[in-house]
């Protein structure tokens, strides 16, 4: 975990949160996100032996919905704000049906 | 060379609930396109989860009922990869606490019990559907998003694809009586992922050619075939190429092509995603206690397996008529009451197999839901078991039990199906088919090889003369005393 | 414009109608939003319709709400049936919800006005409302200077007398920062207290919508109509919801102050140290006991809430993807480039940024090494509260530790912006509520903001504590000028 990541790692990032990123933020970002990581590497001088991670503040389990159907959209305010639709489905390109995701 | 097959499954069930995993919309097959979805459905922001119960317990339901731990605290995981039908980008799954684990089902091959070790069962909502049919374009339908589903992932303890076979219909006998899911093939409500490949010793080496896993098969034949394909497949890949192996090659998922009956490559493991995972923030723990547990196995059924050997043993059914019989809960449910309500275990079976099922098959529907209730099946069986009606007049009251709500008893006796006790009057028909019939009589007193047909034929004659109404009980007993036979 | 519960009993006589006071608010926005882009967008047919149909019921003898035809704001990521939500994003530029928020329900029955959506950081990242893609907010006290953020346009619409009330959010401090920053008082809620349902998420297990007010007795009346559990969001707790308002009645006995070191060390504005230190010996004063005690994980509060709030963000903002709502690019291309270029052009850059930070976090490899780590601290962090609120009632200390500052000023660099939620983001962290009030002014007379913190669920003595010092102090009470 160095000062800059290596730009095969920011274009990895990018790829996997689904940002077209220039070459120039490519560049910033590498460099803002070393920056900032370097910053956090200070938690490692915290020692969390047997410490459980805490996800959530709340000490709150078992909240229900009971199985009784509520009603849904109609099909047109579910397809209100897409940028496609043909009225009954929203469009996208062609996607191939075992297309990779990662 | 010597091989080995090894097949695990990974098997997606729909949970049998009203609502969707995570709102209140209703799961709802063959509807308008996205006409059942909402906020949380389409992911629009601002949107928040909320478990449902049911689900849940379904879940812990299957988990019993495959002998599983069922984990005392568990949790929701976002899966993310981007994909159009899952809308939110990420699935809400379970990760590395799912709610059950290390559990065990048998099944049963050529009359031979044989166990599958259980490796984990979590909840995981289910994706829409992407349509490919308008050219350019795909359609985007949201209505299945959000469905609930049990995926059930086993150990690679399957070695045929015959063995792959009765296991899933071992496991979707089960779940379907257990009413976790409606199992309903046709419209994808369980789905088989079998991971396969080959164990080949070949000069003294071990290799394993690399596990392929077969996504989204949806009915027993295609896992059949997919399987059955996949091993011939691999083994004559590795005998053209050694090095097609688990270690050079990695795995792979494949695809079923059912018009080519062949498997189709769709991609390696290095390509495998990086999906992320994290608790989802929105959803807190489930935590499931002995107490909770407990009231769930206590409601559990008789598992299938175990109530087809007693319907065997209790009600003397043959290995056939009982699997039929059990197949459907409700039916087999109702042979249960009907015996119950203090009806012979033995006859209700008989009539069950035969006329009640033909019943049920001109209606186009299961003998429970032919709507005769347990007592009047009982008092019918008992009339038989009496002798006071025959086996076909039982057959002939069946089906005025569906149009008269007066008791079997009564309609028998209107109907004139009671059978003939008087045996006076029996007696007389016994003489005339006696005298009708000089050459049988001959025969019997003769001891001839064929003694007992024309015994048969004699008794057939009475019966004939009695329109069917006599007791065959008796017929039989005045006849053998008028022919000097001994009884017994 | 005056106190929202004096406008209320004004509707309620019928000394005043909604109507008549939705036209002050109107003429007021007229007269200062352009320079102080506070709203984003005026709802004027829908708030005229709730004002009259408020006016009508009044007229046949209903018994009125809470916030009587009293005029609000909202921050523009709470869901709203009519007009736009928007984010402050260029990518849900055109977002219409088919829902409104819970709390939008809740203020709906309470017969407030709802007059439009203010301005915030896209998707409330940022500490300035210089992250807004519609341009950002400017400070009533002084135009060259932020509001605040990421609420910054429900501060400032207060803050101006637009309104007497807003709803802002907080993730790690979005409410408190920029109350301090105009003068206000305003409230992060405790994790759990309020519901999220509408609210777009940005880090789930940190979020909560907060009440802006100009004084104590105000904000109590706001966060006592949106507060309570509703079952469409999990996490909001079923806990009974004080009569926060009564409460603030009740006398205060046995106050004991903590002070932590933590929070006055290094990098501390000397003018901000003073004023809350004034503060601190007031409160000693009217009979409160000030108690030392520790957060010894303050420390690490800014690197653990960046990642766990960039994590979780990461993953929240990974639904925007130009498929079933928001900004689609028009460029062709496959499904992969749809989404990768909607995404560019829709966000801005402190939201990439932080996609990419938590995307890193979560990524395969990293997650042992940042997120877990990460929550472990986390529970730490909680911890040391948890101890401090065994021995004192609240923790007191400043809200930021710098005065407003100017535009353009904290822009380069992303970490030193990141390094002032020093201490208000902990408190997100650790799910425990707390609160900014005024406790002076810097040479230059900007606000300064003092911040109390109480254990969760604590709402109620926390308000009566802030409370008191508003009954001793005018600080609150003074309002920028504006330009006619």
């Amino acid at each position: 975990m160095s000062e800059q990541i290596a730009a095969t790692q920011v274009e990895h990032i990018a790829r996997l949160a689904r940002l077209a990123l220039t070459h120039e933020e490519l560049t910033r970002y590498g460099e803002e996100l070393g920056h900032i990581l370097a910053y956090i590497e200070q938690l490692n001088e915290v020692n969390t032996e047997g410490v459980e991670p805490l996800a959530h503040p709340l000490a709150v389990h078992n909240v229900w919905r009971v199985d009784e159907p509520q009603p849904s959209l109609d099909a047109q305010q579910a397809l209100q704000n897409s940028p496609a639709t043909d009225g009954r489905y929203f469009l996208v390109p062609k996607v191939l049906e075992h297309y990779d995701a990662s | 060379m010597q091989y080995k097959s090894l097949i695990g499954m990974e098997i997606h069930v729909q949970l049998l609930t009203r609502t969707k995993l995570f709102c209140g919309c209703e799961v709802q097959f063959g509807t308008e396109p996205n006409t059942r979805v909402c906020p949380v459905c389409v992911g629009l922001p601002g949107s928040l989860p909320a478990i449902n119960l049911h689900a849940v317990e379904l879940a812990i339901r299957a988990g019993l009922a495959l002998q599983c731990t069922i984990a005392g605290f568990t949790k929701w995981d976002r899966k993310s990869y981007y994909y159009p039908d899952l809308p939110k980008n990420y699935q809400i799954s379970q990760y590395d606490l799912p709610i059950a684990s290390q559990g065990i089902l048998e099944y049963e091959l050529h009359g031979e019990r044989r166990p599958v070790r259980i490796r984990r069962a979590h909840l995981e909502e289910d994706a829409g559907k992407n349509l490919h049919d308008s050219p350019g374009m795909t359609q985007v339908d949201l209505n299945r998003t959000g469905t609930p589903l049990l995926e059930i992932v086993t150990e690679p303890d399957l070695h045929s694809a015959e063995e792959a076979f009765a296991f899933a219909n071992e496991l979707h006998r089960l779940l379907v009586y257990l009413g976790v899911t409606e199992g309903v093939m046709k419209k994808a409500q369980m789905r088989f992922e079998p991971n396969v490949n080959v164990i080949i010793t070949h000069e003294g080496v071990e290799y394993a050619t690399p596990i392929c896993e077969v996504k989204n098969l949806n009915s027993f034949k295609a896992l059949r075939s997919a399987v059955d394909f996949e091993l011939q497949r691999q083994l004559a890949e590795w005998q053209r190429d050694h090095d097609y192996t688990l270690a050079s090659c990695g795995k792979e998922n494949r695809g079923w092509d059912d018009d080519r009956q062949e498997t189709v490559y769709q991609r390696g493991k290095e390509e495998a995603h990086d999906y992320r995972y994290f608790p989802d923030p929105d959803l807190i723990p489930i935590v499931v206690d002995d107490a909770w547990q407990e009231c769930v196995r206590k409601a559990l059924p008789e598992m299938p397996l175990a109530r087809r050997n007693r319907f065997m043993q209790d009600y003397g059914l043959g290995l056939k008529e009982a699997t039929l019989l059990i197949e459907d809960r409700p039916t087999a449910d109702l042979l249960d009451a009907a015996v119950k309500a203090g009806g012979p275990g033995n006859i209700l079976a008989k009539h069950f197999i035969s006329f009640w099922q033909q019943h049920a098959n001109s209606r186009e529907c299961t003998i429970a839901q032919l709507g005769v209730t347990a007592p009047r099946l009982a008092e019918l069986a008992n009339l038989q078991q009496l002798g006071r009606i025959s086996s076909s007049a039982a057959a002939t009251l069946s089906e005025a039990l569906f149009s008269s709500d007066q008791s079997p008893a009564e309609i028998a006796r209107q109907r004139g199906l009671e059978q003939v006790q008087d045996r006076g009057a029996i007696e007389r028909l016994v003489d005339d088919a006696l005298a009708d019939n000089p050459q049988a009589v001959e025969l019997i007193r003769l001891r001839d090889k064929k003694w007992e047909k024309s015994l048969g034929f004699l008794q057939g004659q009475v019966m004939q003369k009695s329109k069917g109404s006599a007791s065959p009980i008796l017929v039989r007993e005045i006849l053998m005393q008028k022919l000097d036979l001994n009884q017994g | 414009m005056g106190p929202a519960r004096q406008l209320r009993q004004q509707v309620i006589s019928g000394e005043c109608s909604a109507e008549e006071i939705l036209n002050q608010t109107l003429e007021a926005v007229t007269r200062h939003n352009s320079r102080l882009h506070a709203f984003l967008r005026i709802d004027e047919a829908q708030a005229r319709q709730q004002a009259r149909q408020i006016d009508d019921r009044r007229g046949r003898g209903a018994a009125l709400g809470l916030l009587a035809g009293v005029p609000i704001a909202i921050k523009d990521n709470i869901c709203t049936r009519w007009g736009l939500t928007t984010c402050g994003s260029r990518i849900l530029a055109d977002y219409r919800s088919p829902f409104d928020a819970h709390v939008i329900e809740r203020l709906l029955a309470a017969d407030a006005v709802l007059v439009g959506k203010t301005n915030l950081d896209e998707f409330a990242m940022g500490s300035s409302t210089e992250n807004s893609a519609f341009g950002p907010s400017r400070n009533p006290w002084n135009p060259d200077y932020v509001p605040g953020g990421s609420s910054g346009g429900s501060a400032a619409a207060v803050s101006a007398g637009l309104v007497p009330l807003a709803l802002g959010s907080e993730t790690g401090g979005s409410v408190r920062q920029p109350a301090s920053f105009c003068n206000l008082t305003g409230l992060k809620p405790s994790y759990g207290r309020v519901s999220r349902y509408g609210l777009v998420a940005f880090g789930s297990s940190l979020d909560q919508i907060g009440p802006f007010a100009t004084d104590v007795a105000d904000l109590a009346l706001l966060l006592q109509v949106i507060a309570g559990r509703d079952s469409r969001d999990s996490t909001s707790v079923e806990l009974p919801v004080p009569d926060y308002v009564a409460e603030l009645e009740q006398p205060l006995d046995r106050l004991r102050i903590g002070v932590a070191a933590e929070y006055f060390g290094d990098g501390l504005d000397s003018q901000v140290r003073n004023a809350v230190e004034q503060a601190i010996r007031e409160y000693e004063k009217w009979g409160a006991e000030i108690v030392e005690v520790s957060i010894p994980h303050l420390r690490y509060a800014i690197a653990c809430y960046y990642l766990v709030c960039t994590a979780e963000a990461s993953s929240n903002l990974a639904r925007f993807d130009g498929v079933h709502y928001g900004h689609r690019t028009a460029e062709r291309g496959d499904i992969i480039q749809l989404y990768s270029r909607s995404r560019a052009e829709g966000f801005g850059a402190e939201v990439k940024r932080r996609i990419m930070l938590g995307t890193y976090a979560l990524s395969s490899g990293y997650y042992d090494a940042y997120y877990l780590k990460t929550l472990k601290v986390r529970r730490l962090l909680k911890e040391d509260f948890d101890r401090a609120f065994a021995r004192v009632d609240v923790l007191i200390s400043p809200t930021s530790p710098v005065p407003p500052f100017r535009f353009g000023e904290r822009l380069a660099d992303p970490l030193a912006m990141y390094l002032a939620d020093i201490y208000t983001a902990a408190t997100n962290l650790a799910g425990i509520c707390g609160i900014s009030i005024p406790c002076g002014f810097t040479s230059q007379g900007l606000p300064i903001g003092l911040q109390l913190q109480a254990a969760a669920f604590n709402e109620a003595r926390l308000l009566r504590i802030a409370r008191a010092y508003q009954q001793h102090t005018s600080h609150h009470t003074r309002r920028p000028e504006l330009p006619r």
